[in-house]
């Protein structure tokens, strides 16, 4: 294994071949690189694209400060090296190395892989191989780290399951602490790795892949899913924390231009609004507050330490925040002598929401956001997500009228049962936008439709539907070009085969490692890049497997049908999942889950954490029934079905 | 006020360029508390001149940078606070107040020194090699498609004694005035010495008076 010193003569000679050299060199404000030697276990924190786009990823920062407060480990960080400098890196013997130490990833005990999208699984093996490990579990010995996943995208983790010891299934502020301890006593006693796994596979909320064996039906579809191993769950419920703990401040500071050059304070987690098409809204359930106190410290302290030009106010509803004026006015307040550009996403589409940027003093002339999704009120019941055409006219119309010439309208088409005219309303929509925009200011204002392509995610009440067909994408998408011609709307959109790869990526059973592993082996990375687009790849891929992509992208799914994530579970339930899927073609909207609780399951899963954590900081309501005997004393969660 | 903060700039910084050891300056500044003086308009800009670019790869101990503060400030508490907000690789080297009225940082540059340290396999004859080189009536080169003759750009080439065995040291003075830049990486490559096998440090700035 090469030592630091070896490898950074070697980067001395090839950096300066390179974009972007800073990438590659660590170093940056509040990165922390401690003794090697007095830490008993050191984990190398993986975010499997650009460091561009990943030194800012929330996710990590959490756990890497959540390691490097121990006295007893130490965490540091890995990007995936752009093309050009992968080429020189395997020209010259360079491994994957972490750029703190400077050591190679194959000499940590753990390698964690940020996960959240489906696109970046190439890459997690192309990271693998870069680093020598070998890329399936099965083939790592005692010399090898210990490899786990976690991340949204994991919450099916049945494509990725040969290439990774362990999944992380939920939120990772506790477990990684569980996993630590596990790992801490890997000389004594698991120095087997199967007894490691084993003991890793215990803890709640972690799924050891080799521990699980699925069988199928003739058709292809699961029959049952085996637990090989006693005393371990099944399914395997995610971990969540009762109480959000204190945000990270000690943001890492690029010393390059990277794509987010902000400190981030996460407000709320969760969100109550149950759009069926939502993956983060069905996932990260129960909704947990920050109080404004606290939020108002931590960006606070985060400029201080960060020196960011920028804040964001991070959730995936900021209307929804509880106390929302409250914490506006008081972060205006806060740092009103200050040239920070605060900004707070996802607003609901209300004149309010204007007050609320108003008074952050988000700057006018830039663009403002909003994601109405669907605009015919059919579609609106379908996905509920219910905003009637008038108050998205009302609002964009008051935010031209104040000043801001740029808004950004999200809509999503291929949702079910979606006809042309679905579509043609999106058109007609934003020429109605932009016509009253023209009234209120002037031939200046502008408008740009962004329109992705649903995808239908696990654990989700679409997860029984087919995606759209590529023909009928292209049909849609071929009108909203037609109708948008306007020089003043900008339409953007998602090519199709995007969307299928990353359809049967979401859906995928066991059988498709061995797809991504070829698909990998042919060329695939980047998936996520428009300038790496294989499909054709992928597509050889499946053929030579002897499988059709449609059978997970354009099946609609039997309503008894067992899923090959079912054996893991967000705590929503699937009998729940399914009732709002019904609910749905029926047209039936679900309103916010504050007001009205529809018992997903969360609060039976939970009891426990809810009853030991009453009042504000969860909108779920309070637990009062009895704390049953037999539960476990350290927040485990109860699986209720 | 207007600050005159000389650092050096070391390990993983010298694979930042430019524009962004601006910004890095900028952020120092602002979780030192220090008020920078902005420039008006759409998009402020902090008043913040560096005296001269240093090609990427390159160490230095020998940077310059003039920071414009809104009120004045006791030079000895700043630069602690402006130390501790910098990473690790950046030290600074000296705080002085500098004449408001003065001309920019960047037109008081004339020449850099440079000190190359070379693998010995490169080493035989070198006094010859530089002074040879020295007498050349013009080295034309092109760079980003652009002729130029490197000769009028080297001020002086000398070799010093190597501090520890294995390395030659070479210590270069070339121009660096605005549109006339000698760089280090040309004249190892016309001596035949692959710049990649050097440690190049920029160890002094020559200002004129």
């Amino acid at each position: 294994m090469l030592t630091p010193e070896q490898i950074e003569t070697k980067l001395d000679r090839i950096l300066l071949k390179v974009q972007k050299p800073g990438r590659y060199v660590g170093g940056e404000l509040n990165s922390v690189v401690k003794d090697w030697d007095s830490a008993d276990v050191r984990v190398a924190l993986v975010f499997p694209d650009i460091y561009d786009i990943g030194v800012s990823n929330v996710g990590l920062k959490i756990l890497y400060d959540q390691v490097n407060q121990r006295g007893d480990a130490l965490a540091e960080r890995a990007y995936a090296p752009w093309t050009d400098m992968e080429a020189l890196m395997r020209a010259e013997g360079i491994p994957l190395y972490a750029l703190e130490s400077k050591r190679p990833l194959s000499g940590f005990d753990l390698v964690g892989f940020s996960l959240p999208y489906e696109t970046l699984y190439t890459n997690a093996l192309n990271l693998l191989d870069l680093a020598g490990i070998p890329l399936r579990a099965g083939e790592r010995g005692a010399e090898h780290p210990i490899v786990i996943a976690g991340g949204h995208s994991t919450i099916n983790p049945e494509p990725m399951h040969a290439f990774m010891d362990a999944f992380v299934i939920g939120e990772g502020e506790e477990v990684i602490h569980d996993i630590i301890n596990v790992l801490k006593l890997r000389n004594t006693q698991y120095a087997v790795r199967d007894d490691l796994l084993l003991a890793l596979a215990k803890i709640p909320g972690v799924y050891v892949p080799r521990f699980y064996q699925p069988h199928y039906m003739d058709d292809g579809t699961i029959a049952r899913v085996e637990t090989l191993a006693e005393g371990i769950a099944n399914p395997v419920v995610k971990r969540i924390v009762a109480k959000l703990p204190p945000p990270p401040t000690k943001f890492i500071v690029p010393n390059i231009e990277v794509v987010h050059n902000r400190a981030s304070v996460e407000i709320t987690r969760g969100c109550t609004r149950g759009c069926r098409y939502c993956h983060a809204g069905m996932i990260t359930r129960p909704v947990r507050e920050r109080r404004v106190d606290e939020i108002v410290a931590a960006a606070r302290e985060a400029v201080r330490s960060t020196g960011f030009e920028e804040l964001a106010l991070l959730s995936l509803s900021s209307s929804d925040y509880t106390h929302i004026e409250e914490l506006v006015a008081a972060i205006g307040e806060e740092f009103k002598d200050e040239k920070l550009t605060v900004s707070l996403p996802s607003l609901r589409i209300e004149s309010v929401s204007i007050d609320l940027v108003d008074k952050l003093r988000g700057r006018r002339g830039s663009g403002f956001t909003l994601a109405p999704e669907a605009a015919t009120e059919r579609m609106r019941r379908i996905i509920n997500k219910f905003i009637p055409d008038e108050d998205i006219i009302n609002t964009t119309r008051e935010i031209y009228r104040r000043g801001w010439t740029n808004i950004k309208l999200y809509f999503m088409i291929g949702h079910p049962s979606e006809t042309l005219e679905d579509v043609q309303a999106i058109a007609d929509l934003c020429k109605r936008v932009i016509a009253e925009g023209r009234k209120v200011a002037g031939m200046k204002v502008k408008l740009h439709a962004g329109v992705s392509t649903f995808v239908p995610k696990p654990q989700t009440p679409f997860q029984w539907v087919s995606c759209d067909t590529r023909e009928n994408i292209l049909a849609k998408q071929a009108l909203l070009k037609r109708e948008l011609r306007d020089r003043n709307i900008k339409l953007s959109w998602t090519k199709p085969e995007d969307t299928l790869l990353e359809s049967f990526l979401s859906r995928g059973d066991r059988r498709l490692a061995e797809v991504i592993f070829t698909a990998w082996k042919n060329g695939a990375k980047f998936d996520a890049w428009e300038e790496h687009r294989r499909f054709e790849t992928w597509m050889s891929a499946f053929a030579e497997h002897g499988l059709d992509p449609a059978f997970y992208t354009h099946r609609p799914r039997r309503a008894d049908e067992i899923f090959a994530w079912d054996h893991i579970t967000a705590a929503v339930r699937k009998k729940y999942l399914f009732q709002d899927f019904r609910r749905s073609l029926e047209g039936h909207i679900r309103v916010d889950c504050r007001l009205n609780c529809y018992a997903c399951g969360i609060l039976p899963t939970f009891a426990d954490l809810r009853r030991d954590n009453p009042g504000e900081g969860w909108k779920c309501p309070d637990v009062k029934s009895p704390r049953k005997a037999d539960v476990s004393d350290r927040g485990q969660p109860l699986a209720v079905r | 006020m207007r600050l005159r903060v000389a650092f050096s700039k070391q390990g993983a910084l010298r694979y930042i360029g430019h524009l962004d050891l601006h910004t890095l300056l900028e952020r120092a500044a602002r979780r030192a508390a220090l008020p920078l003086v902005y420039s008006q308009g759409f998009h402020p800009a902090p008043k913040i001149q560096i005296a001269a670019a240093l090609p990427l790869g390159f160490s230095s101990r020998a940077e310059m940078a003039d920071l414009w503060l809104s009120e004045d400030r006791d030079l000895a508490s700043l630069r602690a606070d402006l130390q501790s907000a910098l990473p690790r690789d950046i030290q600074i080297l000296d705080v002085q107040q500098a004449d408001d009225r003065a001309p920019a940082l960047q037109t008081l540059v004339v020449a850099a020194e440079y000190e190359a340290t070379i693998p010995d396999e490169f080493a035989s004859d070198l006094t010859s090699r530089l002074a040879a080189l020295m007498e050349a009536e013009s080295l034309p080169r092109v760079r980003r498609g652009k002729a130029y003759d490197l000769r009028p750009l080297m001020e002086s080439l000398e070799a010093a004694p190597a501090e520890s065995s294995g390395e030659t040291r070479v210590l270069l003075r070339l121009a660096a005035r605005e549109g006339a830049t000698g760089r280090p990486d040309e004249v190892l490559a016309a001596l035949g010495i692959p710049p990649e096998s050097a440690r190049v440090e920029r160890i002094r700035l020559i200002f004129r008076d």
